[in-house]
């Protein structure tokens, strides 16, 4: 066999091993989409009712919540970004990190500090590569977020913010995850967390009159113990939608891959043909005129 | 005397959801029992059973922990980060 030849061929079975696996893992993560997205279904019932009650205190009460005031100058800006533990997702991470950067420039134009709290190994990954810090990080569990986790991210980023400026705290919060849009789109989305915008209107599609509540024990309790658990709520779902996300931009991907080591082989294995036959032709020219020149020896 | 909408519901699922008679919950306050016709409410929980009875008579109990209660024209949410049927 020819030199030219043997190589085509390696190549054809270089690819050919790779399809399968990109092949496997497209299944594999078209099955977890379905699975990610039903536990996006099935949170809604719990954000909607948060979403809800804070609209109803927040309507029927004139109280001022440490949560939901307007600090007068902010020094510093907190900003979640929320990434995957995995990569071969195409542009999934990249985008993300994307847009938590230029939110970073936005804030740092507007004269405030940034502080980093990192969900995800992609993205502490990426501030460990360029040396810079971050104040929280988060790793291992991206794929199949349980509450547990939204908690404890809740916490701390309360925690930064009810903190003093002067004590290292922060003054707003911004979240920067994956919106899981259909199964072929999915945008990085950048929404404020804290300080809470208005929320009524919001999630809220039918916009009935809420009734006058009767609050027990009374107004600032119930805000007390409600804020919180809609911020935990709102993480949550940002961790879900990343979550199926994930899983949609890995099929795509691992389709594109697919489909890319499909072209792969059928080029390749023209190129093999045509190196066949030139090697055949070759061949037969060679016998020819080595028949001609015995020939004519004669 | 018409049948309260009742969902019990935690942070990643609807844990129970139908018609019921009557609800009793611990709120931070105190036990409070819900009928038809109750005013709106909005409680916080105190965590431990929620007690629903059916309209048959039947009784379903479920464990709530860290959330709360609201009441709007017959209908009553249990909301709760975590919840399960006893």
């Amino acid at each position: 066999m020819g030199a030219q030849l043997r190589v085509y061929r390696q190549k054809i079975k270089s690819a050919q091993t790779t399809k399968k696996i990109t092949k496997a893992m497209e299944l594999i993560a078209a099955s977890r989409i379905q699975k990610a997205q039903a536990r996006v279904t099935a949170s809604t019932p719990y954000s909607r009712a948060i979403t809800r009650a804070v609209s109803a205190v927040a309507t029927y009460s004139n109280v001022d919540h440490v949560l939901t005031t307007e600090p007068e100058s902010i020094e510093r800006a907190a900003v979640l970004v929320v990434t995957s533990d995995r990569g071969l997702a195409g542009a999934f991470n990249s985008q993300v990190l994307r847009e938590a950067e230029e939110l970073s420039e936005l804030l740092r134009s507007q004269g405030k500090e940034v502080v980093y709290f990192l969900i995800g190994r992609k993205a502490v990954g990426y501030f460990q590569f360029r040396r810079r810090p971050s104040e929280r990080q988060w790793v291992g569990s991206s794929e199949n977020p349980q509450f547990d986790l939204a908690k404890d991210v809740a916490e701390a980023v309360l925690e930064a913010f009810l903190r003093d400026a002067s004590d290292g705290g922060v003054d707003e919060i911004h979240v920067v995850y994956n919106r899981f849009v259909s199964m072929m789109t999915q945008t990085p989305e950048v929404v404020r967390l804290l300080p809470l915008e208005v929320v009524e209107g919001v999630e809220e599609p039918d916009s009935t009159v809420l009734p006058l509540y009767e609050f027990e024990p009374d107004v600032e309790t119930v805000l007390d113990a409600l804020l919180p658990v809609y911020i935990e709520s709102r993480i949550f779902n940002a961790l879900l939608q990343s979550a199926a996300a994930k899983h949609a931009a890995t099929q795509k991907a691992m389709k594109s891959a697919s489909d890319n080591a499909d072209k792969l082989i059928t080029d390749y294995t023209r190129l093999a043909n045509e190196a066949r036959q030139a090697e055949i032709t070759q061949q037969i020219a060679e016998i020819v005129g080595g028949a001609d020149a015995l020939v004519a020896k004669k | 005397m018409a049948d309260l909408n009742v969902s019990v519901v935690s942070a990643d699922q609807e844990v129970w959801s139908g018609e019921a008679s009557m609800v009793v919950a611990r709120t931070t306050e105190g036990e409070i029992g819900i009928l038809p016709g109750h005013e709106p409410l909005l409680a916080i929980l105190a965590g431990g059973e929620v007690r629903v009875t059916l309209p048959g008579g039947e009784k379903i109990t479920a464990n709530a922990e860290e959330g709360f209660l609201s009441v709007q024209s017959n209908s009553v949410q249990v909301v709760a980060s975590r919840a399960e049927l006893a």
